[in-house]
């Protein structure tokens, strides 16, 4: 083990975490409204993030970011809400395989529609924040007589930051207003719901709207990490397996498991050379941070497959 | 039931099949590259259609079930030096053994827990091939595939059967090089797949799969054991992955990790739909019009192109998904049990004219 560089990988993944946290609640959105699993949302998060970059762009429409960002989630709002009434409301009670399979035909209609509209080339992302200043944080321990300094890349901190507020204000518009309360209610129990007088339809609607607003704010914080090409739409599956270990009802649940998917994928990432296998499985387990979140799926689905704070499925005979 | 009732729906049969066999000496080279591609397709989603259509277990890693059966058929060949007709089965039985692991889960989830369980496979079972035993699977780069062969000994100084002497090997040879002569081999295996698909459909463990998809509660009252029965499903659908993908990457004659691909696993759930679920003429009807529509977007390219031309290099790239993903939407909302379903009403119709309208 490195100790030095332990600290470091946990935090930066942590950070890398909070995007995650941000695309899992919109797929635990959706899923608690509608019980449907979007397996477009990588797609949707897409097409959010390129028409930000379209917005902001030269070659696009060329307008302030602040006014792009807006733009984009009025976009990924419209879509979500066109999403739900065309493709999803024909789609009410038939068979779990239909729905999944719907979702995952738009998610191959909505990829078709990013290429032909913004073409297949790498975009260069407006970058938010500095670049060459990072945050150095040193912490209270020492290894070896060398303190331990934590150094953070300023969009690293700041991405994390703004997927926290996002998740906080979510948190409030279903625990304090009214639209939230009936979200609730809905996804509680559809028919109870519908006695007291909620639209459940238009509750869905408004799920989809706000999961593919989310999706946007998700995407964008990624892609100034990252850039910005088509696998966007793949880096946001593993949102999928953060939501499984969280719980697919769980709101705090999706939070916490995209949290400790990035944790994991930082520790993974650490930089070992004394593995007890060897050197060329320890080089083999620091390539594996794009699959070992689906290791993690495997071992929560065997072990626990409702999750950390998922409901308990009891079936009953 | 069976299958073939009357003498005429024999003659169909044979013709066609001779039809079939006789392809390449009357249609052109991309014809028949289209056809074969039709019928390594026709395999995966057999096998798929066991898992999803019979037991109602939703698969996405059926390509990288394929991926497993292209590296053991490859490593079998290169390594071992066996021929491809014995590395076949072998293959694909391997695949079976890989698809009975992610099966696992399948013991205590179901529904969308499962499609996460077999999308695991699908990214994990790439990196493996990526990044494990570089030195045999050669990472991303691949494995180059060599062409299957048919020695037969050289008698009385001439060759037989079309074969030519190849003086290294010192033998009779015949190669399946090109799609022309792979042909034959897809075919064979495409008939025989289909046959034990329809049979397996309407024996014991058909019937038991059926009742688990129906309701798997009702089927474990009855004595069927739905784990058992369920890992038996993966495997089987794992053995006609495995057999797709060993014949694709002898067909492509190189393999890499993203030769199949995540598409492709949702390539073959959509055949199975726009198909039929459940039937056995599903899968065959359902792979070929998806690779019919994929060709159809490939043709429609250079015209979107002149519409958008600054998009000219994702032209292909984006119309395939997008014509895919609207005949799916399509079928599921108009028509969700398949072009099976119409064939089967069309026959109805034509058995009761002219009573029916």
């Amino acid at each position: 083990m490195n100790w030095q560089l332990l600290p470091q990988f946990a935090i930066t993944g942590i950070l890398n975490g909070g995007p995650v946290a941000l695309i899992a609640l919109g797929i635990v959105l959706i899923f608690k409204s509608s019980e449907i699993f979007n397996f477009a949302h990588g797609q949707m998060l897409l097409i959010g993030t390129m028409s930000t970059w379209w917005f902001a762009a030269e070659e696009g429409m060329g307008l302030p970011l602040w006014l792009a960002v807006i733009c984009a989630m009025g976009v990924s709002v419209l879509l979500g809400l066109l999403i739900e009434r065309v493709t999803l409301r024909p789609m009410t009670g038939q068979p779990l395989l239909s729905i999944i399979l719907m979702t995952l035909a738009l998610g191959q209609v909505l990829q078709g529609l990013t290429i032909l509209t913004f073409g297949t080339t790498q975009r260069n992302f407006p970058v938010f924040f500095s670049i060459t200043d990072p945050y150095k944080l040193s912490l209270p321990f020492q290894y070896n007589g060398n303190p331990i300094v934590v150094i953070l890349r300023q969009n690293l901190v700041w991405t994390f930051v703004i997927a926290i507020i996002c998740v906080v204000v979510l948190w409030l518009f279903f625990q304090f207003t009214h639209t939230g309360l009936s979200m609730r209610a809905t996804a509680e129990d559809h028919e109870t719901a519908q006695s007291v007088g909620i639209r459940i339809n238009r509750v869905f609607g408004i799920s989809w709207a706000i999961a593919g607003l989310i999706a946007t704010i998700g995407g964008i914080l990624i892609a100034t990490a990252s850039g910005l090409d088509l696998s966007l739409s793949i880096v946001a599956l593993i949102a999928f397996p953060a939501v499984l270990l969280g719980g697919l009802e769980s709101i705090p649940g999706a939070v916490i498991g995209g949290l400790l998917i990035g944790l994991v994928q930082g520790l993974v990432a650490l930089p070992t050379n004394d593995f007890f296998l060897g050197p060329a499985v320890a080089q083999a387990i620091r390539n594996s941070t794009e699959i070992v979140p689906y290791i993690i799926l495997l071992i929560v689905l065997v072990i626990r497959p409702d999750g950390l704070f998922g409901q308990k499925r009891i079936e009953r005979i | 039931m069976s299958v073939l009732r009357k003498r005429w729906q024999y003659v169909v049969l044979f013709v066609g099949l001779a039809a079939l066999f006789l392809l390449p000496a009357y249609s052109s080279e991309s014809t028949v590259s289209f056809v074969n591609r039709v019928l390594i397709a026709i395999v995966a989603v057999q096998g798929l259609n066991i898992l999803t259509g019979y037991t109602g277990q939703i698969s996405l890693g059926q390509a990288a079930f394929m991926t497993v059966g292209g590296y053991a058929s490859t490593l079998l060949v290169t390594q071992l030096g066996w021929n491809f007709f014995f590395a076949l089965p072998v293959a694909a039985l391997s695949a079976g053994v890989v698809g009975l692991i992610f099966g696992l889960p399948s013991l205590r989830v179901k529904g969308f827990y499962l499609v996460m369980a077999t999308l695991s496979a699908q990214f994990i079972i790439p990196w493996i091939t990526r990044n494990i035993y570089g030195d045999i699977l050669h990472g991303a780069q691949g494995l180059n595939v060599p062409v299957p062969i048919i020695k037969l000994p050289v008698i009385n100084n001439l060759c037989f059967f079309g074969t030519q002497f190849d003086g290294e090997l010192g033998a009779c040879v015949y190669r399946f090089a090109t799609s022309d002569q792979f042909i034959h081999i897809s075919l064979v295996v495409v008939i025989l797949s289909t046959i034990v698909a329809h049979n397996i459909s309407r024996s014991r463990l058909g019937r038991a799969l059926v009742s688990i998809r129906d309701n798997d509660l009702a089927a474990e009252l009855l004595g069927i054991d739905p784990f058992a029965y369920k890992l038996k499903a993966f495997f089987i659908a794992a053995v006609f992955a495995g057999a797709a993908g060993a014949m694709l990457a002898h067909n492509l004659r190189h393999i890499n990790s993203v030769t199949v691909n995540l598409t492709d696993s949702i390539l073959f759930m959509g055949m199975l739909v726009v198909g039929g679920l459940g039937t056995s003429l599903g899968p065959i009807f359902g792979a070929t019009l998806v690779i019919l529509l994929e060709e159809i977007a490939t043709v429609m390219s250079p015209w979107v192109i002149s519409v958008l031309p600054d998009n000219a290099a994702g032209a292909t790239a984006a119309l395939r998904p997008l014509i895919f993903g609207l005949a799916l939407i399509v079928f599921l909302i108009f028509e969700p049990r398949g072009l099976a379903h119409r064939w089967k009403l069309t026959k109805a119709a034509w058995r009761m004219r002219p009573f029916s309208r």
